[in-house]
């Protein structure tokens, strides 16, 4: 949101610009068509929950909360198509994993416990490390033995929720006590759902990144062309590793968000397809998938664009079998305004019609 | 390279295919060896104790002398393939636990050819009934039918339903989903408020019965067809501080009393959950041995016997007893 004041200073950045022009497009036309079929959508209204805290509510609220799993996921999702040229269909399973991995640590050997069996942190901390070594895994399989990415990690997709189920000797552990659902729930006293505060933290944790390291800019040229980034110094097989374990942390941040919306994990559903829609996140940000140039942000914008047209879907109670059938056309509009031979096209056409052009954007 | 890996992936791939189905293949002759094709154990907490079942009278050093192969898939191609496979290696028994209701025929008919006893349990399929020997299933509709009947004997006012449907075309999404659309189509003050699929997650069902909050409508009832997707919208109640179960201003229903659900209704914070039978393996086995001695079966299909639960009238034993 903030790169609109980066905008037309040189070649690059107008790319950039015109990168976050899509997902930007498609967020415009949903809240547009919202705002025309319905205003009350836009309702916010501050409330309390059954604890009495004070909590927000309403449909952007809703979309904000729910967005963030696969916003945060997007993140890691762009870093290793771009460093990789390949996607992680895995991601699904190793939240199960990674998951399974907290619940194991939190509520010990027994499945619905009185007490917490270790403290929530500690249990974040295997989970990041669970998915970390899940990261690791699927990156070494793509970066040293050089792997197809989708190939690499379609062996955790197959075998992951067997293995999370496994971690907890298949039973389906529940976490005591209220604190473990604020990390998907409310915070007392905050009013703004906490899923979507992780997000931003994480957001801003990445823009420091991407700020102060070099990642962003040895990602791309190992994208771009592997050899001539090896020839330049770097190591290719490092940054793509690096990319998956990031992807890795991604994974069990959204773990713990799932897990704690409800206290509970179910291996076979948790966060099911939702690898599809990372990528697919990936693909409407107008990143390459073939890797190389990448912007992070605007995977983020389009990963709340998805959840925003399921927002949408909900709220106006399209029918269970119809449903899949409206995500696909809505998917497949955005997807060919964001293919690339389209946006020549319309390029072009902007061209010719400067103005209009700049004002969407 | 990466061309031999995957070659060498793809052989050990098959390597252990071909494993696994060695295991009937050299069967002796006297033992009766059985095929189990049934949905993934982490489907549900009443998967893994249907499987869990399964397991304690068909699984290793079982009283009975069966061998067993297992098959678990949530995907009905896999289940016909893994079907296909068993029936090529001669099973005896094949018990299947489908995924889908349909695109059976074809296996069904080519067990039959072989010779092969087909028994469907937990659910039912679309075939023909002379294409399999018996069935121990759960009657869904059933199901539905009391737990429609419990909502009836409330005698509210007005019935304004959120409905969280299960995976559609599920045996148990069709059978739970059959009985409310009549009762809504019958009775006047009877409305949805949304009917939804969240696909048995928790996760999902909370985010349309946030959605519905966020709308603004009243309900009063939220029949969810399983009780992870109830759990998951008493989340989204929470939050928003709507109360419910006795005495709230919700009614919650789920199905297949785990025992953390029925601890739910013990605590007052649910009002129904349906009973989902899961234990199935002893009567196969008595089906197993009547055939095995060359008698007939009195009844081809039989049902589980299944309860609902009140919230009021729920005890501890009940929790004990009927948990799983």
């Amino acid at each position: 949101m903030e790169k609109a004041t980066v905008k037309k200073q040189n070649p690059f950045n107008r790319l950039l610009h015109s990168q976050m022009m899509i997902p930007l497009v498609a967020l415009v036309l949903l809240l547009g068509f919202n705002l025309l079929m319905d205003p009350t959508f836009f309702k916010i209204t501050l409330g309390t929950n059954s604890a009495g805290n004070p909590v927000l509510s309403g449909n952007l609220i809703s979309a904000l909360n729910n967005g963030s799993e696969l916003a945060i996921l997007a993140i890691g999702m762009t870093l290793v198509t771009a460093a990789s040229g390949g996607q992680d269909i895995s991601v699904g399973a190793t939240i199960a994993i990674s998951g399974s991995a907290m619940l194991r640590i939190l509520c010990g050997t027994e499945s619905s416990p009185s007490t917490l069996a270790a403290p929530i942190i500690l249990g974040f901390l295997v989970a990041v490390l669970v998915g970390m070594l899940c990261g690791l895994f699927n990156g070494i399989l793509v970066a040293t033995f050089k792997i197809q990415p989708m190939i690499a990690t379609l062996i955790l997709y197959t075998a992951g929720r067997s293995i999370a189920a496994w971690i907890n000797n298949n039973q389906l552990p529940i976490v005591p006590g209220s604190t473990f659902t604020y990390f998907g729930g409310f915070i007392p006293g905050i009013p703004i759902p906490t899923p979507f505060l992780i997000a931003v933290l994480c957001f801003i944790i990445m823009a420091l990144v991407m700020k102060f390291t070099n990642l962003g800019l040895y990602t791309q040229a190992v994208g771009i062309n592997e050899n001539a980034a090896k020839l330049n110094g770097l190591k290719p097989a490092f940054i793509k590793i690096l990319s998956f374990v990031i992807l890795g942390v991604c994974v069990a941040v959204a773990a713990l968000i799932k897990c704690s919306r409800t206290s509970t994990i179910n291996y076979s559903v948790v966060a099911q397809n939702i690898e599809m829609d990372a990528i697919l996140a990936v693909a409407l940000g107008g990143n390459s998938l073939g890797g190389g140039k990448f912007n992070i942000w605007a995977s983020v914008v389009a990963a709340y664009v998805i959840q925003l047209l399921t927002t949408t879907l909900y709220k106006f109670k399209v029918s269970s079998d119809a449903l899949p059938a409206y995500k696909a056309v809505v998917v497949i509009l955005l997807i060919v305004f964001s293919a690339p031979v389209v946006k020549e096209k319309m390029a072009e056409i902007g061209k010719k019609v400067r103005k209009p052009a700049k004002e969407v954007g | 390279m990466k061309r031999k890996l995957m070659a060498v992936l793809c052989a050990s791939a098959m390597v252990m295919g071909l494993m696994g189905g060695a295991t009937i293949a050299s069967a002796e002759e006297d033992v009766i060896t059985v095929g189990i094709i049934n949905n993934d154990p982490n489907e549900s907490g009443y998967r893994t104790a249907n499987v869990a079942d399964f397991e304690t009278y068909f699984g290793e050093d079982n009283e009975y002398g069966f061998e067993t192969s297992f098959f678990y898939s949530l995907e009905n191609e896999e289940q016909i393939q893994a079907a296909e496979g068993f029936i090529q290696d001669e099973v005896d028994y094949l018990l299947i636990s489908a995924a889908d209701t349909t695109g059976w025929d074809d296996v069904l008919e080519s067990a039959q050819e072989m010779g092969i006893t087909v028994i469907l349990f937990d659910r039912m399929l679309d075939a023909d009934e002379e294409l399999y020997a018996a069935a121990v299933v759960s009657d869904m509709s059933e199901e539905g039918v009391t737990a429609v009947s419990w909502m009836e004997s409330q005698e509210l006012d007005e019935y304004n339903i959120i409905h969280i449907q299960g995976l559609m075309g599920s045996d148990a999404q069709v059978g739970r989903t059959t009985a409310l659309d009549e009762a809504v189509e019958a009775n006047d003050n009877w409305n949805y408020v949304v009917q939804q699929t969240a696909e048995w997650s928790a996760e999902t069902a909370q985010e349309i019965v946030q959605s519905v909050i966020d709308s603004g409508e009243s309900f009063n009832v939220i029949y969810a067809e399983n009780d992870d997707m109830a759990k998951g919208a008493v989340a989204a109640l929470d939050a928003a501080g709507i109360t419910h179960g006795v005495d709230g201003d919700v009614i919650i229903m789920g199905f297949d009393c785990n025992e953390w659900a029925l601890e739910e209704l013990l605590a007052g914070n649910w009002n129904y959950d349906g009973q989902c039978n899961p234990f199935q393996a002893e009567t196969i086995v008595e089906i197993i041995e009547q055939l095995e001695a060359g008698e007939e079966l009195e009844e081809k299909i039989i049902y589980s016997v299944e309860v609902g639960f009140d919230a009021t009238t729920i005890t501890q034993e009940d929790v004990d007893n009927y948990g799983i």
